[in-house]
């Protein structure tokens, strides 16, 4: 079943990739052929890496939840990007690295918040504890509220994330 | 084709105004950390509006002129860079930051340091 999956999924980038012929729909006879033989190659070495024991990623909600996140994800990357501008023109910073705890089980959708929370300017993911799930965030920016208590508030530096993140890969 | 040539330059606009915020900020801030925000952040979100008017341009033409391979294989292989961008660029960043910190680089001003505060126990 895993090495089905890698196949099938390295068959479709090659093909995407090599968009641009004409004799079978958007491909070259001779393009099909080699894209399958290399996916299988593929497939074969990489069976037990690109996929995990689970396979709940195959689940369409999953992916479909995935695309919904990138619209509120994009504006809060347009919104944090003006602040960082202004920051890179006035030169008012107020660094700080904090622990967030965002309450996440499995790998990937740590990294999926990781990720988010890199790609979204005035934020940093620096490190990562794995025993508990803990994220270390360099903020551009902090807000003074949150060095109150411990277990920092992870909603002034990634809003919903972890719950998409949740909703998304667990 | 002059609606989507003035949708081309705009965002073409939109991306070189935050690239140029970014080498401003890359120039002025203090530290590592600080400079990994405007270097990496600001030039991801100006490269995707560069890219995002490539793929206007190839999909327009493509579009409105029929199959067009050479504008069809531009459109997809810049969806496709786009994508590459945004998956590596964080990743990218976040590798520089905590190699930084593991070396022993002090984010400059820091309010607080928790990883800091890891380190020591």
């Amino acid at each position: 079943m895993s090495f089905l999956i890698t196949a099938t999924v390295a068959y479709l980038i090659y093909l995407v990739l090599t968009i641009g012929g004409s004799a079978v729909l958007l491909w070259n006879r001779a393009e099909l052929v080699i894209g399958a033989v290399c996916a299988v190659a593929a497939g074969a070495l990489l069976k037990n890496r690109f996929i995990g024991k689970n396979l709940r990623m195959l689940n369409p909600a999953r992916w479909f939840a995935f695309l919904v996140y990138l619209f509120p994800f994009f504006f809060a990357m347009a919104k944090a990007n003006i602040d960082v501008a202004y920051r890179v023109i006035t030169g008012r910073i107020n660094p700080a690295i904090v622990k967030i705890n965002p309450n996440l089980k499995n790998d990937l959708s740590l990294t999926i918040l990781a990720n988010s929370i890199t790609l979204t300017p005035g934020t940093l993911s620096v490190d990562v504890d794995e025993k508990t799930n803990e994220l270390y965030v360099h903020w551009i920016n902090i807000d003074p509220k949150v060095l109150k208590d411990m277990p920092r508030d992870y909603h002034p530096i990634c809003d919903s994330f972890p719950d998409w993140a949740r909703r998304i890969a667990e | 084709m002059g609606v989507l040539n003035t949708i081309s330059y705009v965002f073409i606009g939109i991306g070189l105004f935050f690239n140029l915020v970014g080498v401003i900020g890359l120039h002025r801030f203090p530290d590592m950390y600080t400079r990994l925000h405007a270097a990496t952040k600001c030039t991801t979100f100006g490269s995707i509006f560069i890219i995002t008017a490539v793929i206007v341009q190839s999909a327009g033409i493509w579009a409105l002129e029929g199959a067009y391979p050479s504008q069809s294989v531009m459109c997809i292989h810049a969806v496709l860079a786009l994508v590459a961008l945004l998956v590596t660029n964080a990743t990218g960043a976040h590798a520089m930051a905590r190699a930084a910190h593991r070396s022993g680089e002090k984010p400059a001003k820091a309010v607080v340091d928790d990883l800091q505060e890891k380190e020591n126990d």
